[in-house]
């Protein structure tokens, strides 16, 4: 079973007490009527899709209920790193095996 | 919902539904933490899982700005003069089945994904049995409560019962 390391919680918990919320760090623009159709759609529906580090939310849902950020790898799947919300992204190249 | 009336025994285990008792849910914000045990006069836990009592009631926090406070019976607590709280009376919201014997975490394991040995005694959490969101205390060694909304709780109830057969026979 993968275990999920909860910033809140301090404790690595299993997966099914927490939720997938997409990909963290992206910031609704402050006005959304001055952009252009792409611009908006680009918000809305595009997503980095990485192969390799990937920030991404989680909700602790069944636990503490608190939304937060973790560093994931795609390829293996380990998660390298979960940080609180409003947290700074951690530099993806000093994570622990963020090279394999 | 059978095993909820009858105390059901076998091979050690005990499933029973707890005496109905009044339930609080505190959510505040953690700088107005000192103002609120001011209020409530006991101290609130500060570390998620934690259980704190006085004043005959039993606060456990669920959450960073979430706290379970319950006791036996009565109305809500006193929180004069606290600053912005909300306290909402979730006392008919769930069941409470206490699960009591020798291999309680092991019957618990079934529907529940935790590690149970990282649960001490005196400690709670909120997660989930058999996708079912409940809050489990561990009352003692070998003693549990597991709080299950109303809906689930013929499921949960259900899952524990045939857990409990399989373990009385030495499955």
């Amino acid at each position: 079973m993968l275990l999920i390391h909860c910033p809140y919680c301090e404790q690595d918990l299993p997966e099914v007490e927490f939720a997938y919320a997409g990909e963290a760090h992206i910031a609704r623009p402050a006005d959304p009527m001055a952009l252009s159709d792409e611009a908006w759609a680009a918000y809305l529906f595009f997503r980095s899709n990485r192969r390799g580090v990937h920030f991404e939310r989680w909700r602790h849902i069944h636990g503490c209920g608190r939304f937060f950020n973790a560093a994931r790898h795609t390829v293996t799947d380990r998660f390298l790193t979960t940080y609180r919300i409003g947290a700074p992204r951690p530099d993806s190249a000093a994570l622990p095996e963020a090279g394999q | 919902m059978t095993a909820g009336d009858q105390a059901a025994t076998a091979g050690g285990l005990r499933i029973t539904e707890a005496a109905p008792g009044a339930r609080f849910s505190l959510r505040l914000r953690p700088e107005h933490l000192p103002a609120a045990e001011a209020a409530l006069g006991h101290p609130l836990p500060r570390r998620i899982g934690e259980i704190t009592a006085g004043q005959g009631w039993r606060a456990l926090m669920l959450g960073p700005d979430e706290w379970l406070l319950d006791r036996p019976a009565g109305g809500p607590p006193a929180l004069p003069g606290a600053p912005a709280h909300a306290l909402v009376d979730i006392s008919d919201r769930e069941l409470i089945l206490r699960v009591e014997g020798p291999a309680a975490a092991e019957l618990l394991s079934i529907g529940i994904p935790r590690d149970l040995r990282g649960l001490a005694p005196g400690q709670g959490c909120r997660t989930v049995f058999d996708s079912v969101p409940v809050i489990l205390v561990r009352e003692g060694e070998t003693a549990f409560t597991l709080a299950v909304w109303r809906s689930f709780a013929p499921h949960v109830a259900g899952l524990l019962e045939i857990g409990r057969r399989e373990i009385a026979a030495g499955l």
